[in-house]
């Protein structure tokens, strides 16, 4: 197939000097800026969350991780589609940016929502399937995070893809965490769960069509083990 | 430490230190008096001291620790679904609505039916200022001071037919002026209902504005209803329609998610939502959390309306 020739030029763009510098504002300020205008809401009478600052920032912690796990899942279609390799490197750090919103989404719910009430903290965590859910997202991530390192990528191997395949796990739980917690404005959860199963579906494709090609090739599938 | 669970959900309300007094970023608000938080919210001057209208302990049944929410908050953090499912699209979605001229249709079971011109509609009662504690099924609240008539007056001028048990109330459907009715959030029009029995007792109101000025858009102008020992939701906005009949109205909500929202929705700290407690509420503009009050603190009023009823079931 012919491409254009501006084509080549996307598919030639190499990582600029200054693209670690987006990456870190982009996962840093958003985060900043809500605790940032929380305290001025609650100490200074601001209202840069509106008037339930509580529950806003709660709402945008959540949001954010949502975000950050479409960045994540978005680096392999983009590196695949865009010839982008140089954006291999971000996926880390966009997985462990959605997993430090994650947990400050969750302590923001247990110190700042509930306020430390330990029988609504059980029957939250035990009788509401929304709570429970979402719960079971931090809980996914947990070892992801862990075992992000370089170190543990070249100790455990194999075992280190088969792990973090658990990561297509986190977006389904966190889209149904958020889905079950509105009341009836589902428009938001429904764009995001789209954008997730196109994500996901990609990858279902790409690994049919990988498989399908090397057993069009004779040499490959005697190779394989 | 700035963060310290509740201990005292033991002691009646009334002998808790107020939480305000360990943090409270917008009391110097309520306490300068409600000018200026008008000044802060709309730039306009509200009437002097109506908060010092209404002591503590009057029938109306406001505690010591109830301040009046800022206008900025009860003018801006709104649910209204007809404008917009955000807390924040109704100020900015109702802006250009016109709640002038209007009619409010009184039919089903009276004697005296008719469409009225809101102008003749409110002839029925006397228009007061009451200061109400509101509590929303989401577990926030605020202290809102209203403006307007008793429902019970209204409904004493169409002279209720016999068997006449509830009445049921309707908002405006017209998507081309209430665009959130272009989406299916919910089924349309808005509909709520009460017991005939609840509409004709004293505390149940039809809201014309708060803090002296008319109903802003967003807080359901021209006319909603104003139940103050129900959650908020009930409160239904810009009614254009209150019929009577004998049967238990269907309720917008209800229909939405019934295992959630009942036909009641009396508040109840003992009765959680399917999806989160509602032993506690986060008062607009206080940081810790208060415990939630039996009928919304208006038990003495209200309770016997329901002796022999099960909470639980009739939710």
């Amino acid at each position: 197939m012919q491409m254009p020739a501006w084509w080549n030029t996307v598919r030639e763009f190499k990582r600029p000097w200054w693209w670690k510098w987006v990456v870190w504002i982009a996962i840093l300020a958003p985060g900043l800026l809500t605790i940032a205008g929380f305290l001025s809401d609650v100490l200074r009478d601001t209202r840069w969350l509106g008037s339930n600052p509580v529950k806003e920032g709660e709402q945008i912690l959540g949001l954010l991780t949502i975000k950050y796990l479409v960045a994540t899942l978005a680096v392999t279609p983009l590196r695949r589609l865009l010839g982008w390799n140089w954006l291999a490197r971000d996926r880390r750090t966009f997985g462990l940016t959605a997993f430090f919103y994650a947990l400050t989404h969750f302590l923001w719910y247990v110190l700042l929502d509930i306020q430390l009430d330990g029988a609504e903290l059980v029957v939250d965590l035990t009788k509401r399937t929304y709570i429970i859910v979402g719960f079971a997202a931090l809980l996914v991530m947990v070892p992801l995070a862990l075992t992000s390192t370089r170190k543990s990528i070249i100790r455990l191997k194999k075992k280190w893809t088969v792990l973090h395949q658990w990561t297509y796990l986190v977006p389904i739980l966190g889209v149904i965490h958020w889905w079950m917690s509105v009341k009836a404005d589902i428009e938001e959860p429904i764009v995001f769960s789209l954008t997730f199963a196109v994500l996901l579906g990609w990858r279902l494709w790409y690994a049919r069509r990988e498989t399908s090609q090397h057993a069009a090739t004779p040499s490959a599938t005697s190779a394989a083990p | 430490m700035l963060i310290r669970p509740r201990t005292s959900a033991d002691l009646p309300s009334s002998e808790i230190t107020p939480e305000s007094l360990y943090l409270n970023r917008r009391e110097w608000l309520a306490a300068a008096g409600l000018t200026i938080g008008a000044i802060a919210g709309a730039g306009t001057l509200l009437p002097r001291g109506l908060a010092a209208q209404q002591p503590a302990g009057t029938p109306y049944g406001l505690q010591k620790d109830d301040k009046p929410t800022p206008w900025a908050d009860v003018t801006s953090y709104n649910n209204f679904y007809e404008f917009g499912t955000g807390k924040d699209d109704p100020a900015e979605m109702a802006k250009g609505f016109k709640p002038r001229p209007w009619t409010v249709k009184v039919d089903g079971m009276v004697k005296k039916p008719g469409d009225f011109a809101l102008e003749d509609f409110l002839k029925a009662g006397k228009v007061e200022d009451r200061i109400y504690r509101h509590r929303c099924v989401e577990a926030w609240s605020m202290v809102i001071p209203w403006r307007g008539i008793m429902l019970a007056d209204v409904l004493k001028r169409a002279e209720p037919a016999p068997g006449a048990k509830f009445v049921e109330f309707t908002t405006l459907y017209d998507p081309t002026r209430m665009p959130g009715q272009r989406s299916d959030v919910l089924r349309w029009p808005y509909r709520e209902g009460l017991r005939l029995d609840e509409a004709m007792h004293p505390l149940t109101m039809l809201a014309t504005g708060v803090y002296g000025r008319d109903l802003p858009n967003q807080n359901g102008a021209p006319l909603r209803l104003v139940t103050p020992w129900k959650y908020g939701f009930k409160g239904i906005k810009s009614i254009v329609r209150i019929r009577l009949t004998d049967r238990q109205p269907e309720t917008a909500w209800n229909d939405s998610a019934p295992n959630e929202y009942g036909f009641y929705c009396n508040v109840n700290p003992t009765v959680d939502h399917p999806r989160w407690s509602q032993a506690k509420e986060r008062r607009i503009g206080e940081f810790l959390r208060r415990p939630t009050l039996m009928f919304n603190g208006y038990a003495d009023q209200v309770a016997s309306l329901y002796t022999g009823m099960d909470l639980r079931k009739n939710y």
